[in-house]
């Protein structure tokens, strides 16, 4: 039997604003329990919210980032529920008018095809804060620091058909926020959450299977681990004859396995209704296009953008344009040495080599733009070859040395005397008599084996086109 | 010097002729001597009030003062005080001390006013009759036999005893208005929006106003005059600024357009409240007023979209009271769930219980559109039966309640018997309009004790300023508000 | 409409309220008699009605973001029923 996953991605993503979505409090990440957490944000009596006009810049700016409709007239909503990290009782989040509506993304998949997932919506609320259950002997203590940071949650089409795309997805959606400058989407930190909504179908079927919901994934990698071993879960327990249980799950990365979240099983029933301590956020023309001229250019954009300027191949723009950091660290390149070829081969080999050796992101390079610009600069000018540009670059790692300090002290810099490469020229050909012979009667293909002589000799600084011409001319001769 | 009015006492500090210490002194000696009766406040804050008054004092010999500085008030105990005991008429709130204070309290502490103390009041504001308070039902100082009204009685009850100058309330559904006209005093409840909600404890979210409590239009004026005014705290509240509330107080009436609901004239009004009625409105003709019959054909709908809306709001507004944070916790709670629900059930009065359940119902699922969203379709029914009715007069008026004062315990068999009380009353806060109830009248208890009559003056969107001008020529006309019960 | 004792259990639960057995039927029928008073409501008919959530027509005012919060937890902390090294304590979360 072959088996389809069906995937729908529920992404939390917090908003990086400097204040709560409601109230003043801080948002700083890693602060000492409840020092963050103001008279609203732990629902003493009487407080009430005002939304925060950055969060809802942020929500907008995603919408437009991913060609959404934008809701001109959002609602928040109540969603009740108690759990001890939920101080007011209830949940301010937005359930019928979203502040963004249906939108779409587009992913690369492993074989280099796109598709299009779509995005259902995506909705301002308010994060929780979190139980910790260590040291107090039977009890819980409870950190409101968190309670009331803006989460956008963006709602994806259950369009994902595997673990894989569903990282694809996820990284891209990464991408997106990370351009945006409306979250620094650290899944470690929890700025960014994932909860997956999975089912399985046998191939070809029209009806989706009875889905799952797992929560708590807090890196791509435990998303691909997570939707693959549920999905294998489903299938095994559909192959032996059993049914899906419709519930919430946990992952726990520890175990590679989901469990039961049972606690949460008790009849939900949340509830809704409009909060009326807020009215409606109305939105016009004006205010998108404000949002819109604010507008980082994104990465489609400018991938076509660095084929056109730069004349880079459609795969090259494609890689360098993946991040907004990865595109920027490029252009300073490009501004630093004038080339933009030399700078997208570097960047996208030697320098990507380096950074994924050492699991880096661009961002930790241990290569600045300004060296690695120096680097490519003086490739330019002939003062070294690109073989020997390698060298240099090696050398470059674990000092602060400038490029040209290297070349100097290393004696690195290419021979361009004539008199010098002429030298080495004659005696190359007066050392090997058999192989002039040969390359006089007609045998060209000879010609390589004096050059490599010759660069060996010169321990690979002579400038390449001088020994070339100068080899013809002495050969010929 | 305890009974006169705030408009006369703050002539007479402004003459020298007592100090604010004198006068904070004679109304604790009051309370002193005559709360233990009423059981109109929860907390004196005697030290505070000598505080203030000597503050107040400094400033008025400083030239810095305002109309109100040196007046001593009471605070219903749903606003909180920074440092005060805050308990919302609630064993859940019995131990709260709030940590921050409410707009309306740093309002009236900058005009430089003396906080003698927090008004008893029912349970979160839930009820008509101050008997679901925690802290003990309040009298009515016409008759301790009987209700002052609620849910801000200990508000009207104080007023009415003269224990303060003036009062601040909350009305949700009437619970300024009500007790008002059991207590024959003013009560004023502004448009929705006009007085920032920030640290008021809340009851229904979208119906929750407050408002002053006191002795006269003119009073009441004054109060607006420092209450009113937009708060960046509350979004809910309006952004532009109040007008003065005195300039237009003797502005005249004729021409004025009356319209009396043939609704609240129908079967359930008793007689002697009608009678009431109809001498006010001859009043009002003889000021040159003009009186015609408006229909407000979805009114008698208004109690039951309000016990849906109010409830559902509450249900939600009271789920922070959880044990967690601040007020009540069970004793030894056996797990999570135990604390919550032992924390709440023992917390929370029966009645509290009732509307919260009522509430979680109609939110539930499959319950939702037959109940909550009908409540609000009902809601715009009855605001558009006002806008219409204010096409054609300026102000609506009619009963504040169907009878006057009821006794202490007559009711409580059957809630919805006291929930139909709230029928001319509950209509304008679904609709969000200013309300005042004034005394117009008085009726006999078979004991013989005189109780009072209120009849409501209802205006139109923020038309606050005009109400106020209308119930204080009435007032300038009679004397129904300068009688007093023998305290 | 009339609820049934198991009406009243599982609303009771939902609002994390304990109902004794002994109180239920009793909380049925004063609840059940409150949504009688309601069900008027039902009298008339609102289908091309636009539900009102709010008195007030206005539309939502925005805060600028900035942090205007101080840390008062010691002093927010005092009111509190248990807390331990700044945090609140409660009967321990089962995930």
């Amino acid at each position: 039997m072959v088996w389809e996953t069906v995937i729908g991605l529920e992404v939390h993503v917090q908003l990086a604003t400097k204040s709560k979505l409601f109230s003043g409090s801080s948002t700083t990440f890693g602060a000492a329990p409840n020092t963050q957490a103001g008279v609203y944000d732990l629902a003493m009596p009487g407080t009430l919210p005002v939304l925060n006009e950055q969060a809802l810049r942020m929500a907008v700016k995603f919408g437009l980032a991913v060609d959404a409709e934008i809701g001109r007239r959002s609602v928040f909503d109540r969603k009740n529920y108690f759990y001890p990290d939920l101080p007011k009782g209830y949940q301010v989040s937005q359930l019928q008018f979203p502040t963004v509506g249906k939108g779409s993304l587009q992913i690369t998949l492993e074989d280099g095809s796109e598709k299009v997932i779509g995005i259902t919506r995506a909705h301002l609320e308010e994060d929780a804060g979190k139980s910790l259950h260590e040291d107090f002997e039977g009890l819980s203590g409870i950190d409101l620091n968190r309670a009331g940071t803006a989460l956008l949650e963006i709602v994806s089409e259950p369009e994902l058909r595997s673990a894989k795309e569903a990282v694809a997805y996820l990284k891209k959606l990464h991408s997106i926020i990370r351009y945006l400058g409306i979250s620094d989407g650290n899944m470690a930190q929890g700025s960014m959450r994932c909860d997956a909504n999975v089912s399985v179908r046998k191939l070809g079927a029209t009806e989706f299977g009875t889905r799952t919901e797992i929560k708590n994934i807090n890196s791509f990698r435990f998303v691909e681990k997570a939707i693959l071993h549920e999905a294998q879960r489903q299938i095994d327990i559909i192959e032996d004859g059993g049914r899906i249980i419709q519930e919430t799950r946990l992952y726990d990365d520890d175990r590679d396995e989901t469990r039961s979240m049972r606690s949460k099983e008790v009849a939900n029933d949340y509830r809704y209704f409009p909060e009326p301590d807020l009215l409606p956020i109305v939105i016009d023309e004006a205010y998108i296009e404000s949002v819109r001229a604010e507008l980082p250019e994104l990465s489609i954009a400018k991938r076509a953008r660095f084929v056109s300027q730069y004349g880079l191949s459609d795969y090259d723009a494609g890689v360098l344009s993946s991040s907004r950091e990865m595109a920027d660290y490029f252009e300073e390149v490009v501004k630093i040495c004038g080339d933009a070829k030399l700078s997208a081969n570097w960047v996208t080999g030697d320098l990507q080599a380096l950074l994924n050796k050492s699991d880096l992101e661009i961002e930790q390079s241990p290569v600045s733009t300004q060296r690695l610009g120096a680097l490519i600069g003086r490739i330019k000018d002939q003062t070294i070859s690109s073989k020997i540009a390698k060298t240099v670059f090696e050398a470059l790692l674990g000092n602060t040395h400038s490029v040209d300090e290297i070349i100097e002290s290393q004696g690195l810099k290419q021979v361009t005397d004539t008199g010098a490469i002429e030298q080495l020229v004659d005696e190359v050909i007066a050392a090997n008599p058999e192989q002039v012979a040969q390359f006089r009667a007609g045998k060209d293909k000879v010609f390589a084996f004096f050059i490599g002589q010759a660069m060996k000799a010169s321990k690979g600084k002579a400038n390449p086109e001088q020994l070339n011409a100068l080899l013809q001319q002495k050969l010929k001769a | 010097m305890s009974r006169r009015t705030v408009a006369e006492l703050s002539r007479s500090l402004a003459k020298g002729e007592f100090s604010s210490t004198e006068l904070t002194r004679d109304y604790l000696a009051r309370i002193r001597a005559h709360n233990a009766l009423y059981n109109a406040y929860i907390t004196v804050t005697e030290d505070l009030a000598l505080a203030q008054a000597a503050a107040a004092d400094a400033r008025r010999a400083r030239g810095e003062h305002g109309p109100l500085t040196g007046i001593p008030l009471a605070h219903k105990d749903i606003f909180c005080i920074q440092d005060v005991l805050t308990t919302c008429g609630s064993k859940m709130l019995a131990n709260f001390v709030a940590p921050y204070n409410a707009t309306v309290v740093e309002r009236f502490n900058a005009a430089g006013t003396v906080t003698l103390g927090k008004t008893n009041m029912d349970e979160f504001a839930m009820g008509s009759s101050n008997e679901t308070s925690y802290f003990g039902p309040v009298r009515n100082p016409w008759d301790p036999e009987r209700v002052p009204g609620g849910s801000s009685g200990g508000s009207a009850a104080a007023v009415a005893a003269d224990l303060c100058a003036m009062a601040t309330g909350t009305d949700t559904g009437g619970s300024i208005r009500q007790p008002a006209a059991f207590c024959g005093i003013t009560g004023f409840k502004p448009s929705y929006g006009r007085i920032s909600r920030w640290g008021m404890i809340a009851f229904a979210s979208s119906l929750d106003q407050a408002g002053p409590i006191c002795k006269s239009a003119e009073d009441a004026a004054l109060m607006m005059n420092v209450m009113a005014g937009p708060d960046s705290r509350d979004s809910t509240c309006v952004d532009s600024a109040a007008p003065n509330y005195m300039t237009s107080l003797n502005d005249p009436l004729k021409g004025l357009r009356i319209g009396v609901p043939k609704q609240h004239l129908a079967k359930g009004l008793g007689a002697e409240v009608e009678a009431a009625l109809q001498a006010a409105l001859k009043v009002f003709e003889g000021l040159g007023a003009t009186v015609k019959e408006v229909d407000l054909p979805n009114n008698h709908l208004s109690v039951s979209a309000y016990y849906v809306i109010a409830p559902a709001e509450a249900s939600a507004n009271l789920s922070r009271f959880d044990g967690v944070r601040y007020g009540y916790r069970c004793a030894n709670p056996a797990n999570l769930e135990d604390m919550y629900k032992r924390s709440r059930s023992e917390g929370f009065g029966n009645e509290v219980k009732r509307r919260i359940m009522v509430g979680t119902y109609a939110l539930s699922a499959g319950y939702y559109d037959a109940y909550y969203i009908k409540a609000q379709q009902i809601r715009r029914l009855i605001k558009q039966d006002f806008d219409k009715a204010f096409q054609e007069v300026d102000v609506i008026i009619g009963p504040t309640t169907p009878h006057t004062a009821f006794k202490v315990g007559e009711k409580n068999d059957d809630p919805v018997t006291m929930y139909l009380e709230d029928i001319y009353t509950i209509g304008v806060n679904l609709a969000g309009l200013p309300g005042i109830s004034i005394p117009a009248g008085s009726a006999k208890a078979p004991n013989g004790k005189p109780l009072p009559i209120g009849i409501q003056l209802v205006g139109n969107d923020f038309a606050e300023a005009r109400v106020l001008n209308i119930a204080h020529q009435f007032q300038q006309h009679t004397d129904w508000h300068l009688q007093r019960p023998e305290v | 409409m009339a609820l049934e004792r198991s009406d009243v259990e599982k609303i009771a639960h939902l609002a994390r309220l304990h109902i004794d057995a002994a109180e239920a039927q009793e909380v049925a029928g004063r609840i059940s008699s409150i949504l009688a008073l309601i069900d008027q409501m039902q009298s008339i008919d609102t289908h091309d009605v636009a539900p009102l959530a709010h008195p007030f027509d206005a539309i939502q005012r925005l805060r600028k973001d900035e942090v205007t919060e101080v840390d008062q937890r010691e002093y927010l902390q005092k009111i509190a029923p248990a807390t331990q090294d700044g945090l609140y304590l409660v009967p321990k979360v089962i995930e």
